[in-house]
């Protein structure tokens, strides 16, 4: 039988010893990431953790690829979906699950929860309770660092749903035009909530609206963090030498619901599936080959099941958000009862 | 010592004293740069700092106010200036959901030291879209501080707190305030403390409470209340309305005992009614006769200057109301 050389899949190009060493920090990042959703998951189902919760799981080459192109002072803004950009922005895992779990020790105060996750000493400027929502804090983040000169760029995580809204159109126009240092990542999941890409837009590919701005894009594998990491470290270069902001579309696909407990009515078990073989980690293992042997592949998860168990005895020890904090913290110098705003404070505890 | 400016300069005082006193203010808005702003309030500003730090953007009011907070909330105070009042609708989810969340929302992590100055108010048939004054509805959201300045003095005084303000700021701004002429002091340093109302006339028979343009309307009534009626009235001008000062609020109700609460914005869900509630539950006792409010009608602000001067409150309505106060006539 005659082989066909164009017809057979072209083997990826073997990977130098930079990529390996690079592979296995993604790769732990993204298993890190892995453990504390399905950990959240199972937390929340068991009723220990309040309110809503969106987990990236099949998305975290992005999250990964990403921020391992950032210096720890540079920004991202991230979505409702944004665990996995908070951990591998450099938040510890504990003052996470804390968080989430609701404690006076949350990174947040226990005042965020899951949707409003922000750390701003890693430059982390807040998950987003409003699609769309940080798109203008990334453009302002950019515009301080332009201003200010001290080279940090600004990253913005948002989904194709966020695309359809104005401050998309406002902000990456405005960041265009003023040659910011940030850079627009998108993570294409095909899904805004419940409705598919092919329902709210007439085009496959967001990317192309970049060009409507004067902005370069790149479309790259949202399941290959090695390929987001190069696509985003490039645009990062640029904007870091002046060169102006980079729209980067990351196609991926959310392997659970919207929600936990999301009924998923909107798309059947075979699709879904059909993803699952796309899944980040068993891709770059895969890419990895024998560089990581499976003793050191089962440490990665060996140490972040121990990672997240800690975190979770951490916020279970914690004492829960005091009542009288609901009172303060809205403006600076609320806590101050000698300042104007501590009178009111004070007043308005009175009352309940 | 003082001198004798325009409301219009006075703000451009604050802007370039501030701006010289810290390198981290910068202002951006629509044609503020190369026209100097609509009420010429932005004028020679560029000259001075550069367009780096005074920025004519697009008509694009959610990424101005967006960026604003992404920029106060990494190392700038930027001042974002909203052209109309009216356009603050086309930002609503970055003003209320970001710049007033985020500090509440992250634990005290950050601060939002942004300052919004929104052109407010009825002028000149400027109708419906133009003319609004909407400050009641971010004194409702909690985590914003609501600045409105009555003459030239305030314009310049409240405008460098509301700058050096570590909290988001929103300052509305009347839009015929802007060339009225006004004693401001010679001071570099001269800054209005946000929090504290002022008492600008004393009078023992009705107090009438009020800020903003309303003021000079509040004083021109009183003036013929005691000219002709020999009925004298306290007039107070909050000057801030977030953080409102309730104790001089309870102050005038004390020493008047009847109380006029007067504004030019929409009386329905007014601030006056927040103001007529508090004296309710805390003064009672004190008073001698109902509280009344006057606002403006609930109505947009029509076109046509016969139906537009028709539909909100000046000296003759105000003094009208005070009389009725004074004579427990309600």
């Amino acid at each position: 039988m005659e082989i066909n050389v164009a017809d057979a899949p072209a083997l990826p190009e073997p990977l130098s010893p930079e990529q390996i060493s690079l592979g296995k920090e993604l790769l732990a990042t993204m298993i890190r990431i892995r453990t504390l959703e399905e950990g959240i998951e199972r937390h929340f189902l068991a009723g220990e953790i309040p309110g809503f919760a969106h987990l990236s799981i099949g998305q975290e080459a992005v999250a990964a690829g990403t921020c391992a192109a950032l210096n720890r002072e540079d920004y991202i803004a991230s979505t409702h979906r944004g665990h996995g950009h908070t951990l591998a922005k450099g938040t510890p895992m504990r003052t996470m699950v804390a968080e989430l779990f609701a404690r006076e020790t949350g990174v947040c105060r226990g005042k965020g929860g899951s949707m409003h996750i922000a750390d701003f000493s890693v430059g982390m400027l807040g998950a987003n309770g409003v699609v769309a929502g940080g798109f203008g804090l990334v453009t302002g983040a950019a515009l301080s660092a332009q201003l200010l000169g001290n080279g940090r760029v600004a990253v913005c995580f948002f989904g194709d749903g966020a695309t359809n809204r104005g401050p998309f159109h406002e902000n990456l126009n405005l960041s265009a035009v003023w040659n910011l240092p940030a850079v627009f990542v998108l993570e294409n999941n095909h899904y805004a909530s419940t409705t598919s890409t092919a329902e709210t837009m007439k085009i496959e590919d967001v990317a192309i609206r970049a060009a409507g701005y004067g902005m370069p894009s790149e479309i790259v594998d949202g399941f290959d963090a090695l390929e987001v990491y190069r696509a985003v470290q490039s645009a990062v270069a640029r904007a870091r030498s002046g060169g102006g902001p980079t729209f980067v579309e990351c196609k991926t696909y959310r392997i659970r619901g919207h929600y936990i407990g999301d009924p998923e009515r909107y798309r059947s078990k075979d699709e879904v599936e059909a993803r699952k073989s796309d899944d980040p980690i068993v891709r770059l293992q895969a890419r990895l080959g024998e560089a990581l042997s499976s003793a050191q592949f089962e440490a990665i998860w060996a140490a972040a099941r121990e990672e997240f168990a800690e975190a979770v005895a951490f916020a279970k020890a914690s004492p829960p958000a005091p009542a009288s904090d609901a009172f303060v913290g809205l403006f600076v110098g609320d806590r101050d009862k000698s300042t104007v705003y501590g009178a009111f404070a004070e007043r308005e505890s009175e009352r309940f | 010592m003082a001198h004798s400016i325009t409301f219009s300069e006075a703000t451009l005082e604050a802007m370039r004293e501030e701006m010289r006193r810290d390198p981290t203010v910068f202002l951006m808005g629509e044609d503020i740069a190369k026209q100097g702003g609509i009420f010429g309030q932005f004028k020679g500003l560029p000259q001075e700092f550069g367009f780096e730090r005074v920025r004519d953007t697009p008509i694009s009011e959610a990424a101005l106010v967006g960026a604003g907070v992404g920029a106060a909330l990494t190392g700038t105070r930027p001042v974002v200036d909203m052209h109309f009042a009216d356009f603050i609708t086309c930002s609503m989810d970055e003003l209320v959901n970001q710049a007033a969340k985020l500090r509440y929302m992250f634990g005290e992590q950050c601060s939002v030291p942004m300052t919004l100055r929104a052109p407010d108010g009825i002028t000149k048939s400027a109708a419906a879209q133009h003319s609004q004054s909407l400050e009641a509805w971010f004194v409702h959201t909690p985590g914003l501080e609501v600045v409105v300045p009555a003459n030239a003095r305030d314009a310049k005084g409240l405008l460098k707190s509301a700058i050096r303000s570590d909290n988001p700021t929103l300052y509305f701004e009347h839009k015929t305030l802007f060339t009225q002429k006004g004693e401001v002091p010679d001071d570099d340093d001269f800054t209005i403390p946000l929090g504290k109302a002022e008492t600008v006339r004393e009078g023992r028979d009705a107090a009438i409470i009020t800020y903003g343009i309303t003021v000079g309307r509040a004083l021109e009534a009183a003036d013929k209340l005691a000219r002709e009626e020999n009925i004298e009235v306290r007039v107070v001008n909050l000057r801030t309305l977030w953080p409102l000062d309730y104790d001089a609020i309870a102050d005038a109700v004390a020493a008047t005992h009847r109380v006029l609460v007067a504004h030019e914005a929409v009386r329905v869900g007014g601030l006056g009614g927040e103001i007529a509630a508090f004296i309710g539950e805390h003064c009672f006792d004190d008073l001698d006769a109902p509280v009344l409010r006057l606002g403006a009608a609930h109505v947009p602000v029509p076109f046509s200057p016969g139906l537009q001067d028709a539909m909100f409150p000046k000296a003759p309505a105000i003094a009208n109301a005070v009389l009725d106060l004074v004579r427990n006539r309600r």
